[in-house]
């Protein structure tokens, strides 16, 4: 049994997963940091602490693990930087990010056989459906494990987000956990003056799901939520962590802004955004 | 010239229906995924003996392409059943993302498909859905064109391992193919032998090419018809061969011409052996309502406009 990671050890594999996302996208000069750098914290305890998964016996199908649909799947920097640090494949590919022929394309492919990925995505408000998919073929096949997903707040604009919501409460779907990165901010600016989108865990409650609101960048709060929520299992509901966070996180200047939702950094100031978060024992890769 | 009896006429639509059923009780993975529409696509049966395997979506296609090919990822075979306009032009970014893209093994059962939909009217009939399904990398889209070949189509869609794009419809028409004859992916067959003209017919076009085939002979001229019940991969040996052949042809679809099997052929026949080509379909038109039939002959889908586009064609040989 692999121990759990402390608060503390958690903290260090985000640091480093906020440098390696600056990084990926700085050498692509392309990508999505802002989002990434919001969900960092909730997805780094996921993967490091919460999910069954295993990079030695994945397949796509899933089968014995859990499995995790990025719907936001603009959000690869975090996505394959922490899939690296998992093992699913060595950090130093990290640097082929939206290369020509990489694994490590602009949004997640199953066309490369990269592993940890179930799913293409990023064509938003999709992941959720395809979520509910996997929840309902482990049902049928009474297996026993879990399904993630992960959506964006703007991204619950789409329509599909709702009709997937629909489907897994009618479905019973208590084998699907949603988590939201409810950062409150969207490529054209906050999501309150692009589509005042309201109070998320008003309607998912509405909506008949378990709604577990938690502060994303705290540590405590993130365990807390992912116990909660899998207490749900039985319960005969799919359950959603809206987690409360914020676009850029970690680095001052990027940080409460949509400026930097697709935007990269500039030489220097990716040497002052890795000045601030610091090195780690981990190392760059 | 062979003849072929209509043994009864039948909708394509239940012959999936019968198909489902059988592809459901040989493989326990198949599932149907339907959007409010399980009596129009003839569910029913299946629904009833596997109420597990069945996935009632309400009428949220979007979901329905998703959630399947979810399922699809963990070993399924889901069949996602809608009308044919809500199951491509609906959902095409979906289709694409999830099905062709995603590399799952999904089925889009299209029922009521082209013209022949009828008194709904226009914004039900579809006459462009080969179009959107053929332009998908990978995909196999498939037309049958009886109530016995679709039984056959859906088998075959079940043990075929990635997306299929199968295309069947809503009225009663003559069921005249052999009920034990295995259908090939890929495989055009040849209905009748012909020397002078080859038409090439799918779906619902079949039956009409043969009915055109006989009103030419009694003109003198010999048509060779054959069913492209695969419009893509597209059976290309077969038709190169009856091309140069017969040196004349016609393609006759229940669709529109953009990106339709007329384009398909026109774009074998300009690279490997330029032949004189008619096409009969609904051009660039929507449709209307009307009944299936007084539709096929407004729109020129019919026997009699096969027959004259034969004429044409033997003509510029």
């Amino acid at each position: 049994m692999i121990m759990a990671k402390t608060n503390e050890e958690l903290k260090v594999i985000a640091t480093q997963v906020r440098r390696d996302i600056l990084r990926m996208v700085c050498m692509a000069k392309s990508g999505h940091p802002g989002g990434s750098m919001s969900s960092t914290d909730f997805l780094t305890a996921l993967y490091f602490n919460e999910m069954n998964q295993d990079p030695a016996t994945w397949t796509r199908s899933g089968k014995g693990q859990d499995m995790f649909i990025l719907s936001a799947g603009h959000m690869t920097p975090v996505y394959y930087s922490i899939l690296s640090r998992c093992g699913y494949f060595p950090p130093s590919e990290l640097a082929s990010f939206r290369q020509m022929g990489t694994r490590l394309q602009g949004h997640p492919s199953v066309r490369k056989n990269l592993p940890g990925v179930f799913q293409a995505s990023g064509s938003l408000g999709q992941g959720l459906s395809a979520a509910c998919g996997l929840a309902l073929g482990k049902k049928l096949d009474k297996e026993d494990n879990l399904v993630w997903c992960l959506c964006g707040d703007g991204e619950s604009e789409e329509g599909q987000i709702w009709e997937a919501g629909m489907f897994a409460v009618h479905h019973k779907l208590d084998n699907l956990i949603a988590m939201t990165d409810w950062n409150g901010q969207q490529i054209d600016g906050p999501v309150s003056s692009v589509a005042g989108e309201g109070d998320l865990a008003a309607k998912w409650d509405a909506w008949g799901w378990r709604v577990i609101v938690a502060e994303g960048h705290d540590f405590d709060s993130i365990a807390k939520a992912f116990e909660l929520a899998k207490a749900g299992k039985g319960s005969g509901q799919p359950t959603m962590i809206l987690f409360k966070t914020e676009m850029g996180h970690g680095v001052d200047f990027m940080a409460g802004t949509h400026k930097w939702h697709g935007s990269v950094p500039k030489p220097e100031q990716l040497e002052e955004a890795l000045k601030q978060l610091g090195e780690t024992p981990l190392g760059d890769f | 010239m062979k003849k072929y009896t209509d043994t009864g006429k039948k909708d394509t639509r239940s012959g999936f229906g019968a198909g489902l059923l059988i592809a459901g009780r040989a493989d326990e993975r198949v599932l149907a995924f339907t959007a409010d529409l399980k009596g129009s696509l003839k569910m029913d049966a299946f629904a009833a003996e596997f109420p597990e395997r069945f996935i009632q979506c309400g009428i949220a296609e979007a979901n329905m392409v998703g959630a399947a090919a979810g399922a699809a990822i963990t070993g399924k075979i889901p069949f996602i059943g809608s009308f044919a306009e809500f199951v491509t032009g609906r959902v095409y970014d979906q289709i694409r993302q999830e099905v062709s893209y995603g590399q799952t093994n999904v089925k889009i059962a299209s029922s009521h498909a082209g013209i022949t939909l009828g008194e709904d009217g226009a914004t039900h009939q579809t006459m462009e859905d080969v179009a959107l399904m053929r332009a998908l990398p990978g995909m196999v889209v498939l037309n049958p064109c009886d109530y016995n070949q679709t039984v056959q189509a859906t088998l075959a869609a079940a043990r075929y391992e990635g997306p299929v794009y199968l295309r069947f419809g809503r009225p009663s028409v003559p069921n005249f193919t052999n009920p034990d004859e295995p259908f090939v992916i890929g495989k055009a067959i040849l209905m009748n032998e012909g020397t002078d003209v080859t038409l090439l017919a799918t779906g619902h076009t079949v039956w009409e090419a043969l009915l055109a085939a006989e009103t030419l002979e009694a003109e003198g001229i010999s048509a060779e018809v054959i069913d492209l019940a695969t419009i893509k991969p597209l059976d290309e040996t077969a038709i190169l061969a009856s091309a140069r052949k017969t040196g004349a042809v016609v393609v006759a679809e229940e669709h529109n011409m953009a990106g339709g099997l007329g384009e398909a052929v026109a774009g074998v026949l300009a690279l490997n052996a330029p032949t004189p080509m008619e096409f009969v379909n609904g051009a660039d038109r929507f449709g209307q309502s009307g009944t299936p039939s007084a539709l096929m002959a407004a729109y020129g889908i019919d026997a009699p406009h096969i027959a004259e586009a034969a004429r044409k064609a033997v003509a510029r040989k």
